[in-house]
C-alpha cells in the first residue's frame, strides 16, 4: 500500500517540469520534520496555556481584592508581565535564573537538573506570562458581572466561596471567552520565541532546515502554512466552545449575527 | 582585579560601563518602534480602505494579509521579511525600470519587517473604527454634495480617530515590545545591547533585568501618553 503511494508520487513528480518537481519533492520531505516541530509547539501551548490560565485565577482575584496587600503585588505582577517583552522574560529565566541555579551545587547534583532543559524554562516563562495577561482579562470579566447578582447571592446567605463558584466565575468565563480565544492564538505565536533558547519547536526546526538546504522561501513559507493551519484549528475550537457555552442564551442564528459585528 | 560593582557596570562609558550601550540601544528601540509604527499606520489605512471599498479583489488581498500576518508568529515574519526585503525592493525597482543596486540598511529592513506585521493589526483597528462612525453621517455628507476627499477628511477621519485611539495605543505598546524580536537579526537595539553586556560580563540575570526595566520605563511612559491622548480625543464628548 505504502509502496503503491510512493510509486504514484514518483510518477506524479516525473510528469512535472524539473523545477516544480524538485520544489514539491523538497516541501513534501520537509513536512514530517515540520510537524514534529509543530508537535513541540502545541505541547508548549497546551502546557503553558492550562497552567497559566489556572494561575490567572488567583492573580485576578487578588487584583480585584479590597486588601492592598493582595491588590498591589498583583497589579505590579500584571504590569511587569505586560510591560516587558516575552523575549526578555524568557532570557531572564533561561540565562539569568538558569545561570544562578547552575552555580548552586545542591541543584546541580539533583536529579531535576538533568531534566531541566530549555523546554521547561520556556514552558514556565510562557505560563507565568499567560497568568499576567489572562489575569488582567479575567479581572475585567469579573468586574463586568452585575453587582446586583452578587448582592442577591449574598442576600440568599451564600458564602464568599460559593458566590465565586456559582455566580461570578461562570459568568466571568462566559464574558471573557472571546478574548481568551485571541489570547490563545497570541500564545501559539509566542511559542516561536522558544526557538531562541534552543527548544526544537516549529520555528527552530525551520531555521535548521533552511541552514541545511539554503531554500529560504520553501522552508519559511511552509512553516507559515503550518502556523496558519494551527491558528485556524484553534479559532474553530474556540468558536465551537463559545457556541456550546452560550447555548442556553441565544439561538445560533442570532449568535452568528452578533459575532459578525465589529 | 576586583569584580566591578553593579553601579560601575551601568556607568556611562569606561572599560566596565555598559550604561551608554544600553541607553543607545533603548534610543534605537524607540526609533525602530516609531518608524515601524508609522509604516503600520500607513499600511493599516490602506488595508482598512481596501476592506471597505466593496471591491472584491481589494477585500480579498487585504483579508489574506491580515489573516496570514495575524496567525503567523511575528518572529518568523520578521526573519523572513528582514532577509527578503532587499531582494523584494530590488525586484520592485527593476519592475519600474531602474537597474541601480539597492543596498538596504538593516535598520530599514527591520522597520519594513516590523511595520508589515503591525500593519495587519492596525488594519483591523481602523476597520472597526471606520465602521463605528454612523453611516448616516456619510450619507448626509454625500447628500450635501461633499466630494469623497472632503467627506473623508472632514467627517470620517476625525470621528474614526477617536474610536481608533485605544486600539492604536495598544498596538504602540506591542510594537515597542516586538522590537526586541528584531534582536535575532542582530540589529543593535536595546535587547542586543543587553545580550552583549550579559555575554561579556556573565551577569546574565542582572543585565536582562536592566533591559526589562528599560522596557518597563518605555511602556509606562507610553501608557501615560496614551491616557492623555485618549482624554484629549474624548474632549467635548459626553460621558456615559
Amino acid at each position: 500500500m505504502l509502496q503503491a503511494i510512493a510509486d504514484l508520487y514518483q510518477q506524479f513528480l516525473s510528469g512535472l517540469p524539473e523545477p516544480a518537481a524538485t520544489l514539491i519533492d523538497f516541501v513534501v520531505n520537509l513536512f514530517p520534520s515540520l510537524l514534529e516541530g509543530a508537535y513541540v509547539s502545541v505541547q508548549l501551548l497546551l502546557l503553558s496555556g492550562v497552567v497559566g490560565n489556572l494561575l490567572a485565577l488567583p492573580v485576578a482575584l487578588a487584583r480585584v481584592s479590597r486588601n492592598p496587600l493582595l491588590r498591589v503585588p498583583s497589579y505590579l505582577f500584571i504590569l511587569l508581565m505586560r510591560g516587558t517583552p516575552l523575549l526578555v522574560q524568557i532570557y531572564i529565566l533561561y540565562y539569568g535564573v538558569g545561570h544562578i541555579l547552575g552555580q548552586v551545587p545542591l541543584v546541580r547534583s539533583s536529579l531535576l537538573w538533568r531534566h531541566l532543559d530549555a523546554f521547561w524554562y520556556a514552558a514556565v516563562a510562557f505560563a507565568i506570562n499567560t497568568a499576567g495577561y489572562s489575569g488582567e482579562i479575567l479581572r475585567g470579566a469579573i468586574l463586568a458581572v452585575p453587582q446586583g447578582e452578587i448582592d442577591a447571592a449574598r442576600a440568599f446567605g451564600m458564602s464568599k466561596g460559593l458566590i465565586l463558584r456559582r455566580v461570578i466565575l461562570p459568568q466571568a468565563i462566559r464574558i471573557s471567552l472571546p478574548t481568551f480565544s485571541g489570547e490563545t492564538i497570541a500564545l501559539l505565536k509566542s511559542t516561536a520565541i522558544a526557538s531562541t533558547i534552543t527548544v526544537y519547536e516549529l520555528l527552530r526546526v525551520t531555521n535548521e532546515a533552511y541552514a541545511a538546504s539554503y531554500r529560504f522561501d520553501e522552508c519559511y513559507i511552509s512553516a507559515a502554512i503550518v502556523y496558519v493551519a494551527l491558528s485556524y484549528v484553534l479559532t474553530r475550537a474556540f468558536y465551537f466552545a463559545e457556541r456550546q457555552i452560550n447555548k442556553d442564551r441565544l439561538p445560533v442564528k442570532a449568535l452568528k449575527l452578533n459575532w459578525a459585528r465589529p | 582585579m576586583a569584580e566591578p560593582s553593579y553601579l560601575e557596570l551601568l556607568s556611562y562609558g569606561g572599560p566596565n560601563g555598559w550604561g551608554d550601550d544600553l541607553l543607545w540601544g533603548a534610543w534605537k528601540t524607540v526609533q525602530v518602534a516609531a518608524s515601524a509604527y508609522t509604516v503600520g499606520i500607513v499600511l493599516g489605512l490602506i488595508g482598512a480602505g481596501a476592506k471597505l471599498t466593496g471591491r472584491r479583489a481589494a477585500f480579498v488581498v487585504s483579508d489574506v494579509y491580515t489573516t496570514v500576518v495575524r496567525s503567523v508568529p511575528p518572529l518568523l515574519l520578521i526573519v523572513y521579511i528582514f532577509y527578503r526585503a532587499p531582494a523584494g525592493l530590488q525586484a520592485l525597482a527593476r519592475a519600474f525600470g531602474s537597474d541601480s543596486n539597492i543596498d538596504l540598511d538593516p535598520f530599514f529592513a527591520a522597520v519594513v519587517a516590523l511595520g508589515f506585521v503591525e500593519g495587519a493589526y492596525t488594519t483591523e483597528v481602523f476597520r472597526g473604527a471606520i465602521l463605528a462612525v454612523p453611516l448616516g453621517q456619510i450619507d448626509a455628507a454625500k447628500a450635501i454634495g461633499m466630494s469623497w476627499s472632503l467627506r473623508t477628511r472632514r467627517i470620517l477621519l476625525p470621528q474614526m480617530l477617536r474610536y481608533a485611539i485605544p486600539g492604536l495605543g495598544n498596538i504602540w505598546l506591542f510594537t515597542t515590545k516586538d522590537v526586541s524580536l528584531v534582536s535575532v537579526v542582530s540589529l543593535s537595539e536595546l535587547m542586543n545591547a543587553g545580550k552583549q553586556a550579559a555575554g561579556w560580563t556573565k551577569d546574565y540575570f542582572f543585565f536582562y533585568c536592566i533591559v526589562a526595566l528599560c522596557y518597563l520605563v518605555i511602556t509606562i511612559a507610553s501608557m501615560v501618553g496614551i491616557a492623555r491622548l485618549e482624554r484629549w480625543a474624548d474632549r467635548g464628548v459626553r460621558r456615559a
